[in-house]
This record gives C-alpha cells, structure tokens and sequence, in this order.
C-alpha cells in the first residue's frame, strides 16, 4: 500500500476576472506551476513553493497563494512537519535537504530582549546635529599602548599595531559562494559594501575575475575544501577567513551538486565542469586547535602579514571555550555563526537541531574572553539570524564587534524565504547559475537596494545609540546594562547577563 | 545634576576646608541634600608613609574584629582611630567613620612590581565586595575622604573639615539618582592615591565596568563614577600613561579629527581608541581626578556637563561654576572654560 500523496503547501489561485492572460506567470515561474490552456491559466499548485515571483510581477494582482489549505488532523506532537518528514523519509529512504536557516520555531531571545533610552538625568543626542560614530576596526588590539613622552609634548607610540579592517558600519555581509548563489548576486553584493564602505565575504568559492575590481571590499574564504584558493586569491582579499563550521550546519561539510558547477563556476573554483564540490566537514589538516594555529600562520605568512585572518565556527555548546583557543591562535578575529544562520542547502535535520542560537553564543564567548583577558586578542563577529537593527543594537550589546548579514541581504534583492535554494530554480537569480534565471537579477539595481539596507539600518543603529546617551559604537559594544530581558528565564539571564526588565 | 570643585597649590602649601565647604555650599542649587564629600591631600603628615585607610563599619563589634584581622594578615596596622565626628542635626549617623594607618607586607606579594599598591587594592577590593557591613572608601596615603549623606556645610561640620589642612581638595554636592542616602554613594571615590569627583552620568558603564573588572578591579558601589578610579588607577599606575593620554583614552577626539590630524598624530590616536576603547567613557560628564601630584579636569566628548578653570597665585581652581570658585577666591583670575575632553592639568612643582 503506498503512502499516496499528501496534501500540497501551497494553493495558487488566479482570480479569471483580473486575469488578462498576458502570460507574465508563465515566464516568471521556475517551478512550472502555471501554462496556458484555451486561452486560460492553468495551475499545478503542488509545484508551488510559495517565491511570489508571480505574484510581483502579474500586472492585474490576479494571483493568490494561500499557505497550508488542507488541514491534517490537529496534534500537538505529530506536528505536520514530522508527519511529512516521515512520509518523505518513508518514500526515499535519505537524508532530507533544506534550505535557508532554521525553520524550528524555537524562542528567538532578540525579541525578548528590549534596549534603553535616556530620560531626564543624561540628554539623547541627536545624530542629525551631534557626532555619531559608528566606525569600527577588526583584528588584533594591544592589551595596552607603550608611549614615550617629551618634555615638548611630544608623542612617540612605541607598540606596534597589527592590521586591522576599518569599517563605516558595523554591518558586513557574510560569505554567500559564487556557486551557491550567481555572479550577478555577488556582483550587486560587492558594489553595495564598495559603495557603503563595508566588506563581504565571497564564500568558499573563490573569487571571479570581474570582482577583482572590488578586491579591497572581500574577505576572502579558505574553507575544507580550499575550493578556488592560490596565492592570488589570498593576496586580493582584504582579508582571510578560514571557515570551520556554519550556523545552518554544524559539524559537516558542503556539497555543490555537479549541476551548478557550470564553466564559470569550474574556473572559479578551480575544480572540473559538472563535478561535484564536496568539502569535507573538518579541514582535513586540522584535529586539533594548535593545526589550526599552524593554517593561521601559514596564511598570514603567505601574505606577508599583511592581512587579518578570521576564524569562523559555529555557535555549539562549547563555543566559549573553542573561541577562547582560537583566539590564543594568531587569529585576529572570530565569526561566531549561530543556529539560525542561513545555507543554500542542509540537511534538515542539522538546520533545525544543531548547535545554539547567536545571542547566548556571543554572550558567553565575550564573557569568557574577558575573563581570560584575551578580549583585545580577537574581534567578536556575530551571524546568523539578524534580521532588523534592533538585532545589530543587541548584538552588539551582547558584545559583538560587528555582524554578519546573509539572508537580510538576499531579500534586499528580492528573495521571498521561500527555503528551496537547494534546488537551483530560484525564480529570483539569485540562487541559481541558470543563465535564464541569473539575467533576471539586474545588479546595479540589486546592489543600489542592498546598499540602501545598510544605509537604512546603520541610521537606525545611530538613532538608537544616539537615544541611549552613547555617540561612538565601543561604548555600546558589551554594554549589557543597556538591555533588559523581557520574560526570559533566569539562568538564560545569567548567561546574557542582563537584568530583567523593571530591574 | 551635582556640582564639583577641585584645588591645588603647586607648592604644597596647605589650606584649611573652611573655603571649600563655603564653595561647595554656594552650588547646592546643584545638590539636593542627600550626599556630599571632600578628600583632602596632606592631612597626615606625621603618618605620611602609611596608607591611611577610612572605613565605614555598620557595627562596630560586630564588624571591626574582622578587618583587624584582615589587615595584620596582609601587613601591620600602625595605628587606628575612631573619626571624630560633631553632631548634626541633619545628619544621622548610619555609620561609624574609623581611621587605620597601614603598613602592608610587600613580600606577600613577590611577583608584583607595585607590591603595596597591588596589596591594599586587593584588601580594598575584597573587603568591598563582601558587603558585610564594611567598606574601605579611603585607601591613599596622606590623604582622606570626608562623605555622607546631607548638605555639604553639614557634612563639612560633621567631620569638622575646617580643622584638616591640605593642599589639594576635592569636593562634591551630590544630587542622587542612583543610591540615594547611602553613604557609601557619595564622592569623593578613591583608590589608593586616586580621588574623583563627577558630574554626569555614565551612558558606557556597562562596557567600562566590564572592562576594568577583567583586570581584577571589581565595582561594587552601585553607581558609575567608581569605575572613573579604576580606570584611571589602570591606565597611569598599571599601564604608566601620562594622565594627558589618559584623558584621551577616556574622552578621546572623535575619528572626524583624528582623520584630519598630521600622519604620526594620527597613528597615535587611532591606536588609543583602538587599544583603549572599553575604556572610552560616554555620555554626560565633568570630572576631577586627583593624586599626590596632580589635579585633572576634563568633561565628555561634547561637553554636556559644565567645567570651568581659574588660577589665583599658586593655586588652580576646576569647578562646575564660576561662582563656586569666586566664593573661594574672589581675586581669580584666568577664567576659562576647556573644551570638549580636554584635559586641564594642575601639577605641583615642589
């Protein structure tokens, strides 16, 4: 007896009194729900994964998609996510993939945690008239400064600082591959932090020819399977990043199915057209922490020096404590990925089960660098599931130099959520290499979008820092006593170490 | 609110706090009757080597045996006093002001390079943080702070101010959000040779505290102007920056300027803001600090608290008015008025 079909996601309706037939749907949908027959639209709504391509660009708003329209029996236990991942499961016998990050709907503490302002006792300044400085610089600090003074007032700074990475905003975009998502993505993503003054990463991917003219903006990734890397590659980024681990999967590799893997791709990431690219879950030259230590080194000995190198892990239990040794290892700065990160593709049950969310990671990881007082050793990079500038506020509050965005990023340029990037249909271009698809994302106009996210949200950080009573971003980076837990329960607090709300 | 001043005369000569409380008084449009301090510099003479330690104790039985204790641990008590204390009306006396004069034992301290400095903050610290009933607010050598909650003519007589010389005096009227009535709240703050008074509130203590706290200082007075001490203890004693560069580590010039300035300069700043930027002090403030040596104002970035300067002779004078200094020393002259963060400094010369 077979399973059968279960019930689709998602109804498409077209209203045939708005419909003009013009055919829009039909070009738009990557997914093959709509075609034409007598003269109407037909809809496969089971192909439907809910993009709203067809939705944004049918001329008579003649489309509708509803979510869920055929109930399961109701249960609290045998959800309908579980129902269908067995019947899924029951049907292939594998492992189900996912897109996008955690789709769990665990607590989300960011929006349990709510910021201060000043009333009566200090002014808020106002950025509009005031000063309000929002610059911020990554990499290794000096613990203190040796300076020699002269009788004549002069000044001789003694300690010799390493390279930093000066940033106008505490907002960077984090590595996104050319692979997992298209050129033209990359390219919007690259002249929008050129233009806005920040640094992206470019994934484990390598990096494209026609983004060397945004080189001083990339923070070039050297990951498991030290896809596209050489020195050319090393020497052009801003900066190097040696990815461990992400929020979305903890503990495993990636893998870019053969199909993606067009000439562009194959050359970039300098492995033959159409081969899968596997890496593997740990750098294969890396058991243990001082391994790590020794890539470290070796990069920067590569470049002379020259460059940061940051670490990226996954936010999992140990985090702290991982985060301390990395930052006794040379590295100037450690990206903390938590649970709710973002992927082109996981397994579904890492996205939703592994690993802990970014706000408590980064607490505990500034904490336990303070207490150690390795703090100044290493900046702080928080990722994974910050989706507005309140969050960017809390963060950073919690303690993190600066953030990485993913996702806000891509639906600043359109993408709906929708999950199934894993696919390589996007209807958007964005994750794609389909040449049909990735011509629809006009990167000019996508980077102008994602450069106005960024302007917008670094406004907010101002106002919101500026109502606090605070102009520059080190007096609100780990200024927890500026938060308060609303409704969160004690020994979280203790980890967040904020006080709850009316205390 | 709160109003500050602070005096120092480059020669050491010595002035009685008759003119001080007298200042101090004129600005109680700035106060509110629940907290006012002085610390003086020389008042100690014949006991000048030693640290002279003022303790509140909540009850003296209960409490005292223990510090005794304490201290001869970590070294010799030379002598210890009652405060003389006169009556007020206004004042009730919640604690009981007492006086040691401490030797500490260097050698149980070997690996330190300031070893008595690094033993009484660490008394100072622990004895503090306990909370039993305890709390070491003076810990300088020949110098001591004078606090309580009321009026700063009443606190002033409630110690009899007017009878302590020194050349160097800080005080404040407080008007309280943070800990209203309790003694321990009131400026002065000090830690070994450190006094600070402030005006303002601190928008960055979350971050300052948390900074200082991983060098082992630990604050434990409820309010923000603590951590002022602290840090300064940390970048002059510990990290022996000149109390000018200090002042720029705590209220540095904003990156606008600091893009303008000559390369070197430039190499300079962005390396103290980078290295020191917990440490950056924010929001409102105008504050004194003092040591043996020296007397700093300086205000926050934009100047949200007033600080005003004048000299007479030997003397310079920092206050939130002009008023207050003029009640001192009417013939001032020089008055001035610093700019955003920068420092004012008064140094002896003998």
């Amino acid at each position: 007896m077979s399973i059968g079909s279960v019930p689709f996601k998602f109804r498409v309706s077209v209203d045939p009194e708005q419909c003009m037939v013009c055919g829009r749907c039909i070009e738009n949908c990557s997914y093959g729900v709509f075609s034409k027959e007598n003269e109407r639209i037909k809809v496969n709504s089971r192909n439907c994964v809910a993009c709203h391509r067809c939705l944004a660009f049918c001329p008579r708003d003649a489309i509708d998609i509803a979510e869920k329209p055929t109930d399961y029996r109701s249960h609290p236990v045998w959800t309908r996510d579980v129902r269908e991942a067995i019947f899924n499961q029951a049907k292939t016998g594998k492992i189900i993939l996912s897109g996008m990050g955690n789709a769990h709907p665990y607590p989300i503490i960011f929006d349990q945690l709510v910021l201060d302002a000043c009333q009566v006792t200090n002014p808020s300044i106002d950025p509009l008239r005031e000063p309000m400085e929002m610059r911020t610089y990554l990499g290794k600090k000096p613990a203190a400064l040796s300076l020699k003074e002269f009788p004549n007032g002069d000044v001789e700074l003694l300690t010799k600082l390493t390279p930093n990475l000066q940033i106008e905003t505490p907002i960077m975009i984090g590595h996104m591959s050319y692979g997992a998502i298209s050129l033209n993505a990359q390219t919007a993503l690259a002249k929008a932090v050129s233009h806005v003054g920040t640094f992206m990463g470019t994934g484990e991917g390598g990096l494209h020819e026609s983004l060397y003219p945004y080189q001083k903006h990339m923070i070039v990734q050297v990951a498991s399977g030290r896809f596209g890397v050489d020195i050319n590659y090393l020497e052009r980024g801003a900066a190097i990043e040696i990815k461990i681990g992400q929020g979305a999967k903890p503990g495993i590799g990636g893998h870019l199915p053969g199909e993606k893997v067009c000439a562009d791709v194959s050359c970039t990431r300098m492995i033959p057209e159409g081969s899968d690219a596997i890496s593997p879950a740990p750098h294969h030259d890396i058991y243990s922490i001082e391994d790590l230590k020794q890539l470290v080194r070796s990069l920067k000995e590569a470049t002379e020096w020259k460059k940061p190198v940051f670490v990226k892990i996954a936010a999992v239990h140990n985090v702290a404590a991982i985060a301390a040794g990395i930052a006794r290892s040379s590295a100037d700065a450690v990206v903390v990925d938590g649970f709710r990160g973002g992927t082109g593709a996981a397994p579904r049950v890492f996205r939703d089960h592994v690993g802990i969310p970014i706000e408590a990671a980064i607490a505990s990881v500034d904490a336990k660098l303070r207490q150690q007082r390795i703090r100044n050793e290493v900046s702080l990079i928080a990722s994974g599931g910050i989706r507005e500038s309140a969050d960017i506020a809390k963060a950073i509050a919690l303690g993190a130099d600066a953030v990485y965005i993913g996702t806000s990023a891509l639906v600043a340029m359109g993408c709906r959520v929708c999950g199934t990037c894993y696919r390589g249909q996007c209807a958007w271009g964005i994750a794609t290499q389909k040449p049909e698809l990735t011509q629809r994302l006009d990167p000019e106009t996508a980077s102008v979008q994602v450069a106005n996210l960024i302007h917008a949200w670094t406004d907010e950080l101002a106002e919101l820092m500026g109502a606090a009573g605070i102009n520059s971003i080190e007096s609100l980076r780990g200024n927890r006593d500026r938060l308060r837990g609303y409704m969160l329960d004690e020994s979280l607090m203790q980890v967040l170490d904020v006080k709850s709300v009316g205390a | 609110m709160c109003g500050i001043i602070g005096v120092i005369d480059r020669r050491r000569k010595c002035m009685d706090g008759t003119g001080i409380k007298a200042a101090l008084s004129m600005m109680n449009e700035r106060g509110s009757g629940e907290g006012a301090g002085y610390v003086a510099y020389g008042i100690y003479p014949e006991y000048k080597d030693f640290y002279a330690l003022h303790v509140f104790f909540d009850n003296i039985r209960e409490n005292k045996g223990a510090l005794d204790t304490l201290l001869e641990r970590w070294g010799t008590i030379v002598h210890d006093e009652q405060i003389k204390t006169y009556e007020q009306p206004n004042i009730r006396k919640v604690h009981t002001p007492w006086r040691y004069f401490f030797r500490p034992d260097r050698s149980l301290m070997p690996k330190s390079t300031t070893p008595d400095e690094d033993i009484v903050t660490h008394l100072v610290m622990t004895v503090n943080a306990e909370k039993n009933g305890t709390l070491i607010f003076s810990s300088g050598k020949n110098l001591g702070v004078f606090k309580a909650a009321g009026w700063p003519e009443e606190v002033a007589d409630f110690y009899r101010i007017q009878d302590y010389k020194g050349y160097l005096w800080l005080a404040h009227n407080r008007y309280p959000t943070n800990t209203p009535g309790w003694w321990g709240g009131a400026h002065p703050f000090n830690l070994l040779d450190w006094s600070v008074v402030h005006n303002g509130e601190i928008t960055s203590y979350g971050t300052n505290r948390r900074y200082i706290e991983s060098y082992g200082y630990k604050c434990t007075m409820y309010t923000d102007t603590e951590v002022v001490a602290y840090l300064v203890d940390l970048l002059i004693r510990k990290h022996g920056l000149s109390e000018k560069m200090a002042v720029r580590a705590l209220a540095p010039p904003f990156w606008e300027e600091i893009d303008r300035m000559p390369a070197k300069e430039q190499e300079l700043n962005r390396a103290i803001r980078l290295t020191y930027g917990p440490a950056l002090m924010n929001g409102p403030f105008a504050i004194c600090v003092a040591n043996a040596d020296s007397l700093v104002g300086f205000t926050d970035r934009i100047k949200l608290r007033p600080l005003v300067t004048g000299e007479h002779g030997d003397r310079l004078y920092i206050s939130s008015e002009e008023a207050a200094i003029r009640t001192m020393e009417p013939d001032v002259a020089n008055i001035t008025m610093p700019k955003a963060g920068e420092p004012v400094i008064g140094r002896v010369v003998a």
